[in-house]
């Protein structure tokens, strides 16, 4: 740290030899000082909300309104939880969740392998335009397919059900993971799956067998991003949520917030705790994965 | 070689799946929507071919034209705030925070992940529970400031929706733009240094004509992201007071699901797509130009 910029906050009297370290040292943490206190404000800033609402869903409906609202709870009592699992079927929500996301998911993983590997590893005449064809789609927002979807799962008869969701997320999943899949084939060495045909391997063989192994993290990357639009989406599930056992965690929040939301603050405060809860155990054994893969995606996208 | 990986049977077996539920759940239903923004009515009450009177209407729909203005000055708004605020969080993390950023980096992205409703009924929380205020009036109070009903005004729920936006992603940006950085090299920072460039200069002249391509692409991606906002601004204030803060997206779902007007409702669509669309064409014609230079 020779090169210390000459801007440094304090201007020291005549030096004494043996002060130096201390004062060099005394220096540093007052030029870091500013750095300190902005990371600290950043974390109170980013932290507080979450703390605070976690503190609120032990309260009771009493202190609600006798305490001010940064007061901490007087008691840890779990009331509330037990009241946003029974009443405001928080459970349910969550089962309804991954029932949709997890087959979405894996369909728009295994589709985009799919075509991704059909259209960049395979040659043929038009698999340009094709993948063009389906990159189209990547913009379209879902407001401009809801209302023919819902005409004609209405017609087959399947709105009673979480079907619609899937099948929807899927069709929308699509187009993103196909073009990401393409680009990530085309980073992989042709020469491997072409020494694969001459040990006799078909193109289709090296597909389950040499391109599937290759790809893990790709597909682990795109099953992030798509497992967090899905999870996160409300304009579809609120669309097809026909009735209430079939509300995804986002529509079941929405609904609690409005039944509940002005008068028993406990449940919904227990509802979004138990979100900030989950995901947070969630991300503390997957954050780096989580946090490179969805920032691949859009670099991409 | 080439005839090989030219096998039909097996490009049929492996597009074929992708490509028809790509086809009958997006290309065709796109399609009918364009064809249904012709008409008027709905399923139960039967259609009736209008022309361009939903186009008509649309221009004069005030309430139409409002969520149009409501959807571009939050995508602006937003997208201005949070490429800005996570570019310099991303700086905070290469050059000052170095090795030790990892904690700061995933605590500022963790809310990313969170349901949006969840974040928006926080935020809605910390303005106000029930009848009584909310912490932030609080500390409005705390330094001698008067209460303010954010929630009761356009203003007011547009200014917690941007910082709730604002809270929720910057921290996402800010790794976007963090790995961008780390791609700089090393050596080219060092020289600039060695030149005597320091603190806003590098910055300025290095830094960011460097890592101009990924700032791009987080402009792309947040302006087609929050073009679209819907679950955020109905679970704050339900696109209140009235109807002032509702969104194209909203707007549309509300006249088509909830108003039954699958024709106006198409129309509206068509509109948001098409916003969409010039939006991404805008930003992206110039910076394709300027990325080849």
């Amino acid at each position: 740290m020779t090169t210390a910029p000459s801007t440094a906050p304090v201007q020291l009297p005549t030096p004494r030899p043996q002060a130096r370290p201390a004062r060099r040292a005394a220096r540093r943490i007052v030029r870091r000082l500013p750095v300190w206190l902005l990371v600290t404000v950043l974390l109170v800033v980013m932290l507080y909300p979450q703390f605070w609402m976690i503190m609120g869903s032990f309260k009771t409906q009493t202190e609600f309104f006798a305490n001010p609202t940064w007061a901490l709870p007087e008691q840890f009592n779990l009331d509330n939880y037990i009241d946003a699992f029974t009443r405001g079927n928080v459970g349910i929500n969550y089962r309804n969740s991954m029932l949709v996301t997890l087959p979405s998911v894996a369909l728009i993983v295994l589709a985009g392998l799919a075509a991704g590997y059909a259209l960049e590893i395979m040659i043929w005449k038009g698999r340009r335009q094709v993948l063009l064809f389906v990159m189209g789609g990547i913009m379209v927002p879902g407001q401009m397919i809801l209302v023919p979807l819902f005409t004609v799962y209405f017609k087959i008869g399947i709105t009673d059900s979480l079907l619609p969701m899937i099948l929807t997320y899927t069709a929308m999943g699509i187009p993103l993971t196909t073009f990401l899949m393409a680009a990530y084939f085309r980073a992989i060495p042709r020469e491997i799956f072409e020494a694969a045909t001459v040990d006799g391997c078909g193109p289709l063989r090296s597909f389950f067998v040499i391109a599937m192994p290759l790809m893990k993290n790709s597909m682990l990357t795109i099953a992030l991003i798509q497992f967090f639009s899905v999870f996160n989406d409300l304009l579809i599930a609120l669309t097809f949520t026909t009735r209430p056992e079939l509300a995804t965690i986002q529509v079941g929040l929405l609904s609690l917030s409005d039944q509940y939301g002005s008068t028993q603050y406990g449940a919904l405060f227990a509802a979004i705790s138990i979100n900030i809860i989950v995901l947070l155990i969630v991300f503390v054994f997957l954050n780096k994965k989580i946090m490179a893969g969805l920032a691949a995606g859009s670099v991409k996208g | 070689m080439s005839r090989v990986f030219g096998d039909k049977k097996t490009i049929l077996i492996l597009l074929l799946p992708t490509l028809s539920i790509y086809v009958l759940l997006k290309v065709i239903p796109v399609a009918w929507s364009l064809g249904l923004s012709f008409f008027q009515g709905n399923t139960l009450r039967g259609f009736e071919f209008v022309g361009l009177d939903n186009f008509r209407e649309f221009a004069g729909d005030s309430a139409a034209l409002n969520s149009v203005w409501v959807s571009v000055s939050f995508a602006v708004i937003v997208t201005v705030a949070q490429v800005t605020f996570g570019y310099l969080l991303a700086l905070l993390y290469v050059f000052v925070l170095r090795k030790g950023s990892a904690f700061v980096r995933t605590a500022v992205f963790f809310p990313m992940v969170l349901p949006t409703v969840a974040v928006a009924l926080l935020f809605k929380s910390l303005i106000a529970v029930g009848e009584n205020q909310g912490p932030v009036n609080d500390a409005i109070n705390a330094f001698g400031g008067e209460s303010i009903e954010f929630l009761a005004s356009t203003a007011g729920t547009m200014t917690i929706a941007v910082i709730m936006t604002l809270w929720s992603s910057m921290g996402f940006y800010a790794v976007l733009l963090y790995t961008g950085l780390l791609d700089i090299p090393e050596e080219v920072v060092e020289s600039a240094r060695m030149d005597g460039a320091t603190g806003p200069r590098l910055v300025g002249y290095i830094i960011i004509p460097l890592s101009l391509p990924i700032l791009l692409s987080s402009i792309i991606f947040s302006l087609n992201a929050t073009l679209k906002v819907f679950d955020s601004l109905l679970a704050l204030n339900n696109g209140g007071p009235g109807t002032t803060t509702a969104p194209l997206t909203l707007y549309m779902y509300r006249t088509a699901f909830e108003y039954a007007e699958y024709g106006y409702g198409s129309t509206i669509a068509l509109a948001l797509t098409l916003l969409c669309l010039v939006f991404t064409l805008v930003v992206f014609r110039p910076s394709s130009k300027r990325v080849e230079d």
